[in-house]
């Protein structure tokens, strides 16, 4: 398993985990919980600066982008040009070009807008983003965006911070299997189990915020899903044994006494 | 001199005309490291800050990175 790298738009990563950096009681605690973690990658969102107080301390400050790859949002984006215009953004802050797309269409559910998506998508890889992409478990939308220019595909386990888990297996191993893209599961995991799961289905990575910052112990839960996507990725490698209705005997028939 | 009034990051600034978009920045106590600037919805070279002249009704959008999903 050493040389089983994640790799997306040619760059490697070590750690299947990739978190967000959302909903932290402090950026003291977020960067503690991302140690835990073992992420190399972790989303970030675009807003404002806060003129009225200027010595609020800054994200980059508590997470050293250099040791960090900050893979910048579109949150709270609902249509393609608000997107682009985070986005690139984002880019002017420091050359960011790996950049995670993520158009909603609605306020309560959080689905993601997939004819905006993909318009995004277009977009940003003719201006050289490398684009990573939040997007429903819908394979056909899946295949579209990766001839669209998408670097990643990352479709919802279940609605964003909802903590359901993996709702539609099948798709995401539909997927799965028809993309040469890494395929990452972007929202709704709630426990670790739901991690080793996603990566057990042929997943290259999960992207996980609210389960491990919204936990009574986040660093012990950011250390559960460390170790739930390693577990996972193992079991995946090994090639689990198939199903069978009826029961086989694990001691040997013969020779009983 | 004359007071012109702008709006930064949505929040209406009252200052000297002409005066220098580096200036509002000192000011404001910005890391123009760590920031993107846009003035009137167009991203600027932060290098340059020096030479843009501030007028009246300008939209200043300063952003930067924050905890998100």
């Amino acid at each position: 398993m050493k040389n089983d790298k994640l790799i997306i738009a040619k760059k490697k990563f070590d750690s299947r985990l990739i978190v967000g950096t959302g909903k932290y009681k402090s950026m003291a605690e977020c960067a503690k919980a991302i140690k835990f973690s073992g992420a190399e990658i972790v989303t970030v969102a675009v807003r404002r600066v806060n003129i009225l107080n200027k010595n609020k301390p800054l994200l980059m400050d508590f997470i050293d982008p250099k040791k960090i790859t900050y893979l910048p949002n579109t949150a709270g984006c609902f249509n393609s040009k608000d997107a682009l215009r985070t986005l690139r953004l984002a880019r002017e802050i420091g050359g960011w070009k790996l950049v995670k797309l993520e158009v909603l269409g609605d306020k309560t559910n959080l689905f993601p807008d997939m004819i905006e998506t993909l318009k995004t998508t277009e977009f940003l890889a003719k201006e050289g983003f490398r684009v990573m992409v939040y997007c429903n478990d819908d394979p056909l939308m899946a295949k579209r965006l990766e001839n669209s220019g998408a670097d990643a595909i990352m479709p919802l386990a279940a609605p964003i911070g909802s903590g359901l888990g993996i709702l539609n297996k099948i798709n995401i191993q539909i997927i799965r299997k028809q993309t040469k893209l890494p395929v990452i599961i972007d929202a709704g995991l709630g426990q670790a189990s739901d991690a080793t799961i996603a990566m057990e289905l042929g997943c290259d990575g999960v992207l996980v915020n609210t389960a491990i910052a919204k936990a009574k112990k986040p660093f012990e839960m950011a250390l559960a899903f460390k170790n739930a996507v390693i577990a996972g990725r193992q079991s995946y490698c090994s090639g689990r044994i198939s199903k069978t209705l009826m029961g086989n005997p694990s001691s040997p028939t013969e020779g009983i006494i | 001199m004359k007071k012109i009034k702008i709006k930064v990051n949505g929040k209406f600034k009252t200052v000297l005309n002409n005066s220098k978009l580096s200036d509002l920045l000192k000011n404001l106590n910005i890391p123009i490291k760590k920031v993107a600037i846009e003035l009137n919805q167009e991203i600027i070279d932060k290098k340059k800050s020096n030479n843009i002249k501030l007028k009246k009704n300008d939209k200043i959008e300063i952003v930067h990175f924050i905890g998100g999903g």
